[in-house]
């Protein structure tokens, strides 16, 4: 599954159980960030035990895409048996705190911080 | 003329700083898209002129994303561009107004546009939650909230601002009976 655009990509390969996110998230409104929170909660609900989140390339993202994955975390939460890791550069300042605040809601969330 | 502060509100200091201001006038001629990509792209350009003069000074913040960070000044513009568009009366003349000024030690914004006065008391709550509770609280249990139920302008954006930038914000109402008008003006300041 994948949704691009010029500006973004967001994919889901479920033979690597991962979601790629690319690109610059600049959408309006939680109507805008539909699609991807759809294929988020897709992903989520394929994936028995695992599941990854890589945002390295993910250059920018506003405030309602911060939503958007909080929505995700919080539904991935629910569901107990499905662990989440999370894929960031720790070089990266905005990456790091955005992750970490997303393993505040979600304590089980893994990080990788490369 | 009535004015009302709230918070952390700093007023145009001296003039001798770098100094850009840039005014948009959403119209009947551009659409909701447009106008929206027009915000990333005026952040974005905002973001490339201040990063010109960071180049070489010393990072004195320890704000958890340092204003300095690639994309920092881009997301605190881009909110406050968004948020003004989101509250922007649309049957005003007014432009959107965003101006930085860079100082030695700090980098203040302000957004200037009118709003909806129907919009002015849900607006003052707001102000007065963040400027009286935990803003780290305030932003995680937004985040629990609004992954129930959106709400719009939900202030994610600006308790981001606090809470992952260590900004600190004002704001300013100019409330004219007269015209029957409300003019907001955001203030955003940054150490550096």
């Amino acid at each position: 599954m994948e949704i691009k655009t010029e500006d973004y990509s967001v994919t889901y390969d479920n033979n690597s159980d991962m979601i790629v996110c690319e690109g610059s998230l600049l959408l309006n409104s939680s109507a805008e960030y539909a699609p991807i929170l759809s294929l988020f909660n897709t992903a989520a609900e394929k994936q028995v035990k695992l599941l990854t989140l890589d945002v390295r390339k993910l250059e920018f993202l506003n405030s309602s895409g911060i939503n958007t994955f909080t929505k995700f975390v919080v539904n991935v939460r629910k569901k107990q048996v499905l662990q989440l890791t999370a894929i960031g550069y720790g070089e990266i300042p905005w990456q790091v705190r955005f992750l970490k605040n997303l393993q505040r809601l979600m304590p089980t969330l893994v990080l990788k911080l490369e | 003329m009535e004015t009302q502060i709230f918070g952390y509100f700093i007023e145009d200091l001296s003039e001798n700083m770098e100094y850009l201001k840039i005014g948009m006038l959403p119209s009947s001629l551009s659409t909701i898209k447009q106008s929206w990509r027009a915000n990333g792209l005026s952040a974005e350009f905002i973001a490339n002129y201040v990063q010109t003069f960071f180049i070489g000074q010393p990072q004195n913040t320890n704000a958890p994303i340092p204003i300095q960070s690639k994309q920092a000044v881009k997301y605190i513009a881009n909110e406050l561009l968004e948020n003004a568009m989101k509250f922007n009366d649309v049957t005003s003349q007014r432009f959107i107004e965003i101006s930085f000024k860079l100082y030695n030690d700090k980098l203040i914004f302000h957004v200037t546009h009118d709003i909806n006065p129907k919009n002015v008391e849900k607006l003052k709550f707001f102000l007065h939650q963040i400027a009286n509770e935990d803003p780290q609280d305030l932003y995680f249990n937004r985040m629990e909230a609004n992954a129930v139920s959106d709400e719009k302008g939900s202030g994610l954006g600006l308790l981001s601002m606090v809470c992952d930038y260590s900004a600190k914000i004002g704001w300013r109402f100019q409330i004219s009976k007269r015209y029957s008008s409300v003019t907001l003006t955001t203030m955003v300041c940054l150490n550096i």
